[in-house]
């Protein structure tokens, strides 16, 4: 399954050195990581040598090379939101969640992370969860947000 | 869509579309840019669609969703035409209210209506909102008038007419003449004439060029090339095909952030149209100019806005820059003579083509031409994105058009120009808003955010906030940069965790003059700018750091303790269930105190309290 959409990420690109960013970052969207196999594979399709791959993967923020949790919550730490108080916000999700960016929660549940700059600086702090964006973000709305997505989630679990 | 396959049916194509629209009585203009979409417009848009759906109006009421209007305070937005009524903060509950009465009979809904912070009154249109009065909206203003995925709009209000007139008698040369003319800088930071780099880029011999946008606004705290990007595509288009028809260049790239995903799709999407259409291709409207466009998403590093950064990679590379001896107009993007400009410069192509650059020129300041669209965020009542006159004061931009500061706290100071510009004090605010005044002071123009500052600001907090993205963003290639950040830094962390010495001042001086001299690419040439920039205006804040350990604005956490008034305290509990470590003892009515132990000086009990109990000491 994951071949066949590394296949069609790969299609019309291959022997193309120039696209690994651009392949890198479908890679990233469809898997949610770089896996080194990956990595390997991208690097043969493309002609682009291993290291120079893995280099790549490195240098740009939009690459994680680790697994994230089943919920992203993306903290804008961007100047508009800082003096607004987004340092208040990552502290209040590593506190209640007890993780540091860039890592997954012990139940796989949630990683929390932090970006430069959304692009929505008027309506700071900004977080979004999922790819949801949510403004005006206060420590309690916060707390809210993580904790109903807790709920929907341990409920979604099956008890058996 | 069939091709258009001369330069006279374009204006053909466009009488049409007005004639098939002469039955719109009425347009719903309602944003749809990144803002208003975090306010939830998509379910109003959805509404108000769903609304008119069965009432027969499809005929007569068009509604359009448009790229940012640029108030995103008050999403989502709404516009009704005829009458420019403005109308805010609207849910999906309102769009029947709209339909029924402002459309079906003109009657204004007022409690939708915008109210004036000054006098209470309730504005009724658009044009007579102060933050839209006060502004020179040349290119904001056109966001309104199109629907970013409909080449249709753009043709329809004048789109592709000043590419069709390039090309339908102006050489390359009297292009670049005409951009030159009119005095047009770079938007994107540097404030390069654009006539110049074009001129250099079309002597250059070759075969081969290239021309870049380069919309990867790393700037935290700026948004406007993402507004125009998302909000006008095809303006962006138009103006970077007038451009490589002046240097002879057939093939470009947009070069996007992908934390911008709409702004990715409106461009994908408008690429495709133009190619459609026969307006990127072969043979462009029936002439032998040849061009076509390929979209490239940056991987998210702030080198990368650099130009030799950005290019490195476009070819799929590591985003490093490379010394500027031979400048890129002449050995850039595959080694080939590349033209690169930011898309806000891109966008101010076409209307200097189609109105000529006497008119350009007439607007603005002495050394800076045109109109600039500030990003004003912070501590601010009106936020959102600004246009104004190159020359406008700082002042009349935060105090007039931003409505002063927020939070009934004193503004303190401006940030301009992002992590390569400076602070400037109120004392500074008559300052034009242009390229060389911001720069004479130790700031700069950068791309245009302003980030407004109060009180609770704390200056040495705000160089530490810079110096600790420049480290995480500098490339590492040049020591000046990958170890002066790094030791600036470390000083700057000093200060606010109270080990700070007072010649370390002296010495942070240095080590910023020495890491603007002597670094490669501008990240670095402008890195030390944060730090020189509150050190001369703010070294009273670095002193009290250092002399009295104390953080005057209250932010630095190892120099200040939170506690409880008891006077203040109504014993509500909030603080307690916010305190993300425990920290907050007390049992329901009764008074809470703060466990100095636990307490992390997050400030989340502070942020949370009703009564204004939590003291900062």
């Amino acid at each position: 399954m994951s071949e066949a959409r590394l296949e069609s990420i790969l299609k019309g690109r291959r022997s193309q050195p120039h696209q690994l960013i651009e392949v890198l970052q479908d890679i990233q969207e469809q898997f949610g990581y770089i896996s080194e196999e990956s990595m390997k594979e991208v690097s043969g399709a493309l002609g682009v040598p291993p290291m120079e791959v893995y280099s790549v993967a490195c240098f740009y923020k939009a690459f994680s090379l680790k697994p994230k949790g089943k919920n992203v919550i993306t903290m804008c730490t961007g100047t508009a939101c800082h003096v607004r108080g987004a340092k208040l916000l990552l502290n209040q999700a590593m506190g209640m969640l007890n993780v540091e960016p860039g890592e997954i929660t012990e139940d796989g549940l949630f990683t929390i992370e932090h970006v430069n700059c959304l692009g929505a600086c008027a309506l700071g702090p900004v977080v979004t969860e999922n790819k949801s964006c949510h403004h005006h973000v206060s420590p309690s709305k916060l707390r809210k947000l993580i904790k109903s997505i807790r709920g929907a989630e341990t409920e979604e679990t099956p008890n058996d | 869509m069939t091709k258009i396959s001369t330069i006279p049916a374009l204006e053909t194509l466009r009488q049409r579309i007005l004639g098939d629209r002469e039955n719109i009585r009425t347009t719903l203009t309602l944003c749809g840019g990144t803002g208003c979409r975090a306010s939830k417009c998509q379910d109003v848009i959805d509404a108000v669609k769903r609304e008119l759906d069965g009432r027969g109006f499809s005929e007569t009421v068009h509604v359009r969703s448009t790229g940012c209007h640029g108030f995103c305070e008050q999403g989502p937005i709404a516009v009704v035409e005829p009458g420019n009524i403005f109308y805010c903060h609207l849910s999906p509950d309102d769009a029947g209210e709209i339909i029924e009465k402002t459309v079906t009979s003109g009657e204004v809904i007022e409690r939708l209506l915008y109210t004036d912070p000054v006098s209470g009154e309730k504005i009724r249109t658009e044009s007579e909102i102060f933050f839209y009065q006060a502004q020179d909206r040349h290119l904001l203003s056109q966001n309104k008038q199109v629907d970013p995925c409909s080449v249709e709009d753009y043709i329809a209000m004048g789109g592709y007419s000043a590419l069709a007139k390039t090309l339908s008698g102006m050489d390359p040369e009297s292009v670049v003449q005409e951009i030159t003319a009119s005095g047009l800088r770079g938007r994107g930071g540097g404030g390069f004439p654009t006539g110049r780099k074009w001129a250099e880029c079309r002597e250059t011999p070759g075969d081969e060029k290239y021309v870049i946008c380069n919309a990867d606004e790393g700037d935290p705290g700026a948004y406007m090339d993402r507004c125009v990007l998302e909000g006008n595509p095809h303006l962006v288009l138009e103006g970077m095909m007038i451009g490589a028809w002046a240097v002879g260049a057939n093939q470009g790239y947009v070069y996007v952030r992908n934390e911008y995903p709409l702004a990715v799709k409106h461009i994908q999407v408008a690429v495709e149209q133009a190619r459609a259409l026969g307006i990127l291709g072969e043979n462009i409207l029936g002439t032998m100019f040849s061009f076509d466009v390929g979209i490239s998403r940056g991987g998210g590093a702030f080198v990368c806005g650099e130009s030799t950064a950005l290019m490195a990679s476009l070819e799929g590379r590591t985003g490093e820059p490379r010394p500027k001896d031979v400048h890129t107009v002449v050995d850039g993007f595959r080694h080939k003579p590349t033209t690169l400009n930011n898309v806000e410069t891109w966008a101010n192509v076409p209307s200097i083509i189609e109105n000529g650059s006497s008119w350009f020129s007439s607007i603005g300041s002495e050394g800076s031409k045109g109109t600039k669209i500030l990003a004003l965020t912070g501590q601010i009542q009106n936020t959102g994105l600004v246009e104004v006159a190159m020359g406008t004061p700082i002042r009349s931009v935060v105090f007039d058009i931003g409505g002063g500061a927020a939070n009934g706290n004193a503004i303190k100071a401006v940030q301009t120009g992002g992590p390569s510009g400076g602070c400037l004090p109120v004392d500074k605010f008559d300052l034009p808003v242009d390229f060389d005044s911001l720069a004479a002071e130790g700031s700069m123009m950068g791309s245009g955010g302003m980030v407004v500052m109060d009180e609770g600001t704390c200056m040495v907090d705000v160089a530490r906030y810079f110096l600790s993205f420049l480290q995480d963003e500098s490339c590492g290639k040049c020591v000046p940069c990958r170890l002066g950040i790094d030791r600036m830094l470390e000083i700057v962390t000093d200060i606010t965790e109270g080990r700070g010495s007072i010649e370390q001042l002296d010495l942070l001086e240095e080590l910023g003059e020495t890491v603007t001299e002597t670094s490669l690419c501008g990240l670095g040439k402008t890195a030390a700018n944060p730090v020189l920039s509150t050190l001369r205006f703010f070294r009273d804040e670095y002193e009290a750091h250092i002399g009295s350990q104390k953080c005057p604005a209250g932010v630095c956490q190892t120099l200040i303790t939170y506690a409880i008034d008891p006077e203040k305290c109504n014993s509500c509990g909030v603080c307690k269930l916010g305190c993300p470590h425990d920290a907050i003892i007390g049992a329901k009515k009764q008074v809470h105190e703060i466990d100095q132990v636990l307490c992390q000086k997050c400030g989340i009990c502070g942020s949370e309290c009703k009564f204004d109990a939590i003291q900062v000491n």
